[in-house]
């Protein structure tokens, strides 16, 4: 079972996950139209690039913006959540491990019980997403179930991966069902709103663009976000 | 009842329709034949197929249901904090639905459409700046507007607005003739008083051709008369077009897409005619964004810039301040309290808080940031056409709080708009809910202000 889910079915969730992406990069671009989106792309390019930049530098930033300062906490639970789902998995060393094996290569690591710790962030920050969720009226009137089944997506691999890590019960079943999980995630990247881990630059950029170029960044600094 | 005698999907373009829309007040007959209308889902779908592509498509549905772009909408604040008033449920619960029902909505759903684009969006696009992908609902409102105008439900001031754009190329039934004649009257009129004081018409090849609001020959010629003094002041060699003078643009708050273009294309056509090196454009915010930041895509524009040059009044005084065109004396700078107005279209929306604050800095002693100002502020509570709609009166007192408020809290006495629609808000703020202030163009601020050379005095001084 280990094998399967770390071979061929590894193999096919990657697969997935980088030509979805394309297809969503190609088709977000070829969407794109300078009269009905009323941005000149082509013209007045490095305005463009300047003001693309601006936007998603900002908006990286943590406390960059407007709005990230308007929301503390949450801001510090985003960041927290994002960095350490982005990083955790990438940095850990069982992954590379088995990166060294299979192929030979590895990313640098970084000491297990840090990454365990994000992995515990990655929980905790979720759960208070959802908490966040259901208690503010205004986000819980917004919230559709997608929205939990998502989040859900996101963190069973980290779940599976601790309960694994800390072989909890049976190692050898936390194991599978964290490398599916961490596939069901990959495959559903594409597919879902979780298709901001590209789509967020694409947008920010686009709307730079925008400020950067129609709307007065010919004239000023550029947009104060 | 497929389409009704006023209200109907075709577009107003003869003076018999308009007048037959004038006649009935209120829009009375015209909101009881909406409830009849047909909505052609089809069409609806073809435009929205052809139309609603990657970017409008991915911010719907990206989006992360957050909630961060609550706050920084002013009609969910004035109102109590109502979930349903927060952009991104505003957008979902419209444009988004009529996504998922490929356009197949009924006469209800349209209506609720159109309430919500009009009287819950001024499409200040304040929220865009506050949400982390990136999504802007105004932009969206705005679209959202043009599908509502093609099906025929659309405010009826608007569709009127729009006819008029179509018919006479201004908001208002102007036509050459009245506008020239308003010219040659302000001219006269203050001429007594300034000696040497001209407005002229059609001049070619002048520095700058100034373009105004339809409401001020109107009903505000006097505002023509202080612009031409300042001019004068200033020693700029100007003129106004015969045709082609009016900026504004309630097609673009009606969503009438082919109106917005006939409307632009007579200012650009008078930028061809008569070559001027740069245009100014007079205080007005819409009209700015209508004319110089959207205009050139709507007319087809690649460079998206207008013909020549163009600035917004705000610049020009600016400028004649920093050049020493205009020289403030400092004796009769403004000693009360004041605060500045940033509207959202050529402030968020074009980025001109810097000249504000060049100008507030010269002509005031005590001036007073809004919390929060210049690209964050927030809307007047009258913009995206809501001051002139009846039936969202009551929807606009409440949005207005959110001002009135901020106002109040910089404890200032006169709010200086530069901007007709917050002028229009400032002003109706203040008959509704009296709170003691007073409001102004700057055009008055800069005459009581400005430092008249002896020669240039007028006469009865």
């Amino acid at each position: 079972m280990y094998e399967l889910v770390t071979g061929p079915l590894a193999w096919i969730a990657f697969g997935i996950f980088i030509i979805g992406l394309l297809y969503r990069l190609v088709w977000y671009i070829r969407g794109l139209n300078w009269q009905l989106d009323r941005v000149t792309y082509s013209e007045n390019v490095a305005y463009g690039i300047k003001g693309a930049l601006r936007s998603i530098f900002y908006w990286l930033l943590p406390f960059g913006t407007h709005s990230w300062r308007f929301y503390p906490g949450f801001t510090i639970l985003v960041f927290v959540f994002h960095i350490c789902l982005l990083a955790t998995p990438v940095f850990l060393t069982g992954h590379n491990v088995l990166l060294l094996e299979r192929w030979g290569i590895s990313l640098p690591s970084l000491p297990e019980g840090l990454t365990d710790l994000m992995t515990v962030a990655v929980m905790v920050a979720a759960l208070f997403i959802v908490l966040r969720r259901i208690a503010l009226p205004e986000v819980r009137n917004l919230t559709k179930p997608n929205d939990f089944l998502v989040l859900g997506i996101t963190v069973a691999p980290f779940l599976t991966g601790f309960l694994a890590y800390h072989q909890v019960g049976g190692y050898d079943f936390w194991i599978v069902a964290h490398v599916l999980c961490g596939e069901i995630m990959l495959v559903a990247i594409p597919f879902t709103k979780l298709s901001h881990f590209l789509l967020f630059f694409l947008s920010r950029a686009q709307l730079g663009m925008d400020f950067g170029i129609k709307r007065g960044g010919m004239k000023n600094k550029g947009m104060a976000w | 009842m497929p389409e009704g005698v006023l209200c109907s999907k075709q577009v107003v373009d003869t003076k018999e329709k308009l007048n037959a829309l004038l006649a009935d007040k209120g829009g009375k007959q015209y909101y009881s034949e909406m409830k009849q209308l047909d909505v052609d889902g089809k069409a609806l779908w073809a435009t929205m197929e052809k139309t609603c592509k990657s970017r409008l498509r991915t911010w719907l549905e990206i989006c992360a249901h957050c909630g961060m772009c609550a706050d920084s909408c002013f009609f969910y604040l004035a109102n109590n904090k109502d979930p349903k008033q927060v952009p991104a449920y505003k957008i979902q619960s419209t444009l988004g639905e009529m996504i998922k029902r490929k356009g197949k909505v009924d006469n209800d759903f349209m209506h609720m459409v159109m309430d919500t684009a009009w009287s819950k969006c001024s499409c200040c696009n304040r929220c865009a700046t506050y949400c982390p992908f990136g999504i802007d609902m105004g932009v969206m409102f705005s679209y959202v507007r043009g599908l509502c105008f093609a099906q025929g439900f659309v405010p009826w001031e608007l569709k009127i607005g729009s006819g008029m754009h179509r018919i006479y190329n201004a908001q208002m039934d102007i036509t050459t003739e009245d506008w020239v004649d308003t010219c040659e009257w302000m001219a006269e009129e203050y001429g007594e008083d300034w000696p040497g004081l001209e407005i002229p018409v059609d001049k070619q090849d002048a520095d700058i051709m100034y373009t105004v609001n339809a409401r001020e020959p109107k009903h505000y010629p006097e505002d023509l008369a202080e612009a031409a003094i300042l001019f004068h002041l200033a020693g700029e060699n100007w003129t106004v077009p015969s045709r082609g003078w009016e900026e504004t643009s309630l097609a673009m708050f009606a969503g009438d897409w082919g109106a917005c273009k006939i409307q632009v294309e007579s200012v650009y056509a008078a930028m061809d005619r008569l070559k001027p090196k740069r245009m100014v454009v007079t205080e007005c915010g819409h009209a700015y964004r209508a004319t110089v930041i959207e205009g050139p895509y709507w007319a087809g524009i690649e460079s998206g810039k207008t013909p020549i040059e163009s600035f917004h009044y705000v610049e020009w005084v600016a400028e004649a301040l920093r050049t020493g065109k205009l020289k403030i004396d400092p004796a009769k700078r403004i000693k009360a309290p004041v605060t500045y107005q940033d509207s959202c279209n050529y402030v968020r929306n074009a980025g001109l808080a810097d000249c504000a604050r060049e100008i507030m800095s010269q002509i005031a002693e005590d001036f007073r940031e809004m919390r929060p100002c210049k690209e964050h502020n927030f809307c007047c509570g009258g913009g995206g056409g809501l001051n002139g709609i009846g039936r969202y009166r009551r929807e606009r007192n409440i949005g207005l709080t959110v001002k009135r408020d901020q106002i109040l809290a910089t404890g200032a006495k006169l709010v200086v708009a530069p901007c007709h629609n917050c002028w229009d808000a400032i002003r109706d703020l203040e008959e509704v809910y009296e709170i003691g202030i007073r409001w102004s163009f700057l055009k008055p601020l800069l005459l009581s202000t400005v430092v008249v050379p002896e020669h240039m005095k007028p006469r009865n001084e």
